[in-house]
């Protein structure tokens, strides 16, 4: 018996030695689309074994650059320390948006006040600066009713966070402290839902699939170019760019050295074929048929680099005048 | 009537003695309170599962392809991903606790060093999981060049339920009595075979429930084996414990809990029951164990 068992265990260290697999990991965010990529890739012939995981943005940047996995996923374009990660770890990259995602912002639906938020009340309450300071919706905007503000958003890790403080507050992960932070949107979306003096934040997709728990807030960004007035968050808003500045792109970045290897390079031609359809079912905002083929394109000439590094802020950016620039 | 004269007689002699009875009441049926509400609860659970996951449950859950879509998404590559993680988490973590706790016990003499050791294992019984992910991350996967595998996921779980497995089989050897041992040294065995034949028969009932406990532990983490490269979602279930294509069910658990589509509830309640069934089985092993051994021992 004792025998049988050492045997079994050698035997099985000896032949389960790894083997070729496709490795991705990063965002949570943009998970849900490699996972669905992944499922249809996996059901065609001659498909390789594919992992994903998600440590986040930045932990799957960290491993990208120490050559540990063939695809980042990221919910923000990667950073100037990360890119020199990847350079000092001798990784070259493409990068390739894949889908939109927009934020919304919801409060309650007995919340009878709100109709709608401009972003320089949206920085009053969520800058550093508002502290201890701005408690009350009173103080936010005159005839609000006297009574204490709860926030709910995104935990200090997710790209998300990054992407909101930044377009709201003017700097990534530049928030005040005191909120009720939670990496699962569920979790906000029942915080929200359960309180009449909540205001929060989280992905759209998790307001449309609970509607009648929450009230939507218009976003009006004072700028009249992209749209005037405040503007409700939508597949079609989101798409045409006037929902600014809460709605972001979504991307993946691929290994230069990964994507020679045939497994890698099958995968993410089927990935970009595919791109319109698993984003979709992912419940993202796919871009539009044009700049699918200019991305397309960027992967067949194998461009590296990022698009994103020599911009100020990411916030507001047209996807397919950056793209066709190159 | 007769009653009564013999409280008097009683209250005379131990005037306190009707706030005992009363005391002992009172705590009986605090105890059964305190009883009742864990079971309670974990009733309300499980009846809250099985009214979301029952209808997900059937053969093709268990042991269908894995798939993306909350309809038939499937639990195959989680169970056999625990599966593995659980054996080899045993396999090092069992031998290697139990022993150190034997030594500590039966050998180790009482000294500074000794007391400084045995409050730091009794510590890092609390330091939060991801850091022994974060350990594991370092020494598994990068410096043995374990890479994301199946093992160095094992050895990390081993080393967060090892302070568990110490300390537990130190109070079942506290547990068994000297005389034994003086017996055994008596009838002129060594030290050795006073462990082996006598002792750890004898702690075997305390130190296996140290390790059911230890087990449940590590059936449920997700937040070390993040770290350390199990992935949330894979295509093919991992085929031995080198494979670093793996995921476990918690971490489904946690990816179907978290999804915006409401299709993924019963999903994530299906899995749960699985887990819950896993975890019954590998106690319900433990304890069959635990009764099979403690009737071989008589003193």
């Amino acid at each position: 018996m004792r025998n049988l068992l050492f045997t079994f265990i050698a035997f099985a260290l000896l032949t389960s030695c790894g083997g070729d697999s496709i490795k991705i990991d990063g965002s949570s965010t943009v998970f849900p689309i490699s996972e669905k990529a992944a499922g249809k890739y996996s059901k065609t012939e001659n498909s390789t074994k594919v992992k994903v995981s998600e440590s986040g943005t930045g932990g799957g940047f960290k491993k990208f650059a120490r050559k540990e996995i063939d695809i980042s996923n990221a919910s923000r374009p990667i950073k100037k320390s990360e890119d020199s990660a990847c350079k000092a770890g001798g990784v070259k990259y493409i990068e390739l948006p894949i889908a939109y995602d927009g934020l919304a912002v919801v409060v309650n639906p007995q919340n009878t006040w709100v109709d709608k938020l401009t972003v320089a009340e949206l920085k009053k309450i969520w800058e550093p600066a508002a502290q201890n300071k701005i408690m009350k919706w009173s103080q936010i905007r005159a005839g609000w009713p006297d009574i204490d503000i709860k926030l709910y958003g995104a935990g200090t890790a997710s790209g998300t966070f990054d992407y909101f403080t930044e377009a709201i507050v003017g700097e990534a992960k530049s928030s005040r402290g005191y909120y009720n932070p939670n990496e699962n949107d569920n979790v906000l979306v029942q915080g929200v839902a359960g309180d009449k003096a909540a205001l929060g934040y989280f992905g759209l997709y998790y307001y449309l699939e609970n509607q009648d728990k929450l009230k939507i807030v218009p976003i009006d960004d004072e700028d009249s170019t992209n749209g005037a007035g405040a503007i409700i968050p939508s597949m079609e808003t989101v798409m045409n760019g006037t929902y600014q500045p809460l709605s972001r792109p979504l991307l993946i970045y691929i290994s230069k050295e990964s994507s020679t290897k045939k497994e890698v390079d099958g995968f993410v031609n089927f990935y970009l074929d595919n791109a319109e359809t698993v984003v979709k079912e992912a419940k993202y905002i796919p871009l539009t048929k044009e700049t699918y083929a200019i991305v397309k394109e960027r992967y067949k000439n194998k461009v590296v680099g990022s698009l994103f590094l020599a911009l100020k802020s990411t916030v507001g950016i047209k996807l397919e005048e950056l793209l066709k620039k190159q | 009537m007769k009653e009564k004269k013999k409280l008097k007689k009683r209250l005379k002699y131990f005037p306190n003695s009707r706030y005992y009875d009363i005391q002992d009441t009172l705590f009986k049926y605090f105890g059964l309170a305190c009883t009742l509400l864990g079971v309670i609860i974990l009733s309300i659970l499980i009846i809250d599962l099985v009214i979301d996951g029952a209808s997900r449950i059937n053969w093709d859950f268990i042991s269908g392809d894995p798939s993306t879509s909350p309809e038939d998404a499937t639990v195959m590559v989680g169970i056999v991903g625990t599966l593995w993680i659980m054996l080899f988490t045993a396999l090092i973590a069992l031998p290697i606790g139990i022993s150190a706790g034997i030594y500590l016990e039966e050998y180790g003499k009482r000294s500074k060093f000794a007391s400084i050791i045995e409050i730091n294992i009794a510590n890092l019984a609390g330091v939060p999981s991801i850091i022994y992910g974060l350990l594991g991350l370092e020494i598994f996967v990068r410096m043995l060049h374990l890479g994301e595998s199946i093992l160095a996921g094992s050895l990390t779980l081993a080393l967060l339920i090892l302070p568990i497995v110490i300390v537990s089989t130190r109070e079942a050897l506290k547990g068994v009595p000297y005389s034994l041992r003086e017996a055994s040294y008596a009838l002129g065995a060594t030290k050795w075979q006073t462990i082996w034949d006598q002792v750890l028969p004898a702690a075997g009932g305390g130190i296996l429930t140290g390790v059911i406990l230890s087990m449940s532990r590590a059936v449920g983490e997700t937040a070390p084996l993040i770290v350390v490269g199990a992935a949330t979602f894979v295509t093919a279930s991992p085929n031995g414990p080198m494979d670093d294509v793996y995921t476990v069910l918690p971490m489904q658990i946690y990816n179907w809990v978290g999804r915006p589509e409401k299709e993924f509830i019963p999903t994530a309640a299906g899995a749960i029951i699985v887990l819950l069934i896993i975890t019954f089985l590998m106690n319900g092993l433990a304890i069959f164990m635990r009764q099979h051994w403690q009737r071989k021992v008589k003193w």
